[in-house]
């Protein structure tokens, strides 16, 4: 997964979501060890410190631990990761509605066009 | 007095012209700082009078603590606007040269980036492409084990995975000890890598702040935010 930072926003928020993301993906699965703070400031190509900075800020929420000697860990605690997936899900859809909105469309035509094209994904 | 760049007051006039106007700042420890501006803004002057290439006519300057000189020179590692190596030298001879130098060259370090970088040891300066020689320079720079890299328009010349390249290494380098400055036109592929950002415009900072305390006031990537200030 490549790390996508938009021009115009914090990359500080942006890396948060990215992280959240890749830890609700199973990237980096409940338990296991993080990469150092150096290594994915090198794979996502932004300051070290701004990582860092995201880093302790989802410690802070409970996704990640650290533990003092041997790196910094996801939580084990699974319900937890399951609602920040819901959290994603639940802004993703709320970005799509509003496009949606924007282009004129009513909620039960949103729905059909959604069940068509998962319908044909399907076959 | 904690903070690795101090500068008080500090001024440069060549003659009638102002190319530094009373500069105060401070730059602490593990920073990547950009320092950005149009030209003539006084960038490269900053920069030379850190490296005691010029002297400031009024003001002072602080780096570790020591005034630009000696003590300095030992911990900064510094990269010039200009190429100033011998052209008939091997590159391998180069590395000799700063070895013996400095005592905080690592070798080790700067054979590792020229064979990433694809650039022979045994290869004479003078038989080099422009863009090759500014690689080899930031090499030699960037294997000392310095707390303060002054980087003048380090990518200008280099081609984009070159670039890359050279930031990864910039990150990979970082220390909670050292401190980087780079001075750059090229915001939009860097702007990612910084902490911190000054403007400089006609001599005078315009602006101190970190990228992201610019993109959440403004809404703009820093690069947007440059040509907005200094649109001609």
């Amino acid at each position: 997964m490549a790390w996508e930072l938009k021009t115009d926003r914090p990359i500080y928020a942006q890396l948060i979501e990215q992280l959240e993301l890749r830890i609700c993906s199973g990237i980096y699965p409940p338990g296991a060890r993080m990469p150092s703070v150096r290594d994915l400031a090198q794979e996502a190509s932004v300051n070290p410190n701004t990582m860092q900075r995201a880093l302790a800020s989802l410690e802070e929420d409970g996704l990640l631990y650290s533990h003092r000697t041997s790196g910094r860990f996801v939580t084990k605690d699974v319900e937890m990761i399951r609602k920040t997936r819901n959290k994603l899900a639940q802004e993703q859809v709320h970005e799509f509605l509003k496009k949606m909105g924007e282009l004129g469309f009513e909620y039960s035509e949103i729905l059909s066009i959604i069940t068509d094209l998962a319908e044909e994904l399907i076959k | 007095m904690n903070n690795l760049l101090e500068c008080r007051n500090l001024s440069k006039y060549f003659g009638p012209v102002r190319a530094l106007d009373n500069i105060s700042l401070s730059i602490g420890r593990g920073r990547i700082v950009g320092l950005l501006g149009p030209n003539a803004s006084g960038k490269s002057t900053f920069m030379k009078i850190c490296n005691d290439l010029l002297t400031p006519t009024k003001g002072e300057i602080r780096i570790a603590g020591f005034s630009p000189g000696v003590e300095s020179k030992k911990i900064v590692s510094y990269l010039p606007e200009r190429n100033y190596l011998n052209d008939w030298m091997k590159v391998s001879d180069i590395i000799a040269f700063f070895h013996d130098f400095y005592t905080d060259f690592n070798k080790d370090k700067a054979y590792d980036m020229l064979k990433k970088l694809n650039i022979h040891a045994g290869d004479r300066l003078k038989t080099m492409s422009k863009g090759t020689k500014e690689k080899v320079q930031l090499i030699l720079v960037m294997s000392r084990d310095a707390q303060l890299y002054l980087l003048d328009e380090p990518i200008g010349g280099v081609d984009p995975a070159a670039r890359d390249y050279i930031l990864d290494t910039i990150i990979g380098n970082y220390n909670e000890n050292a401190t980087v400055i780079i001075s750059t036109h090229l915001i939009s592929d860097i702007e990612k890598v910084l902490d911190d950002i000054i403007f400089l415009k006609e001599g005078q900072i315009l602006l101190h702040k970190t990228v992201d305390e610019i993109r959440e006031e403004t809404g703009k990537s820093v690069d947007s935010l440059f040509r907005e200030v200094f649109k001609c």
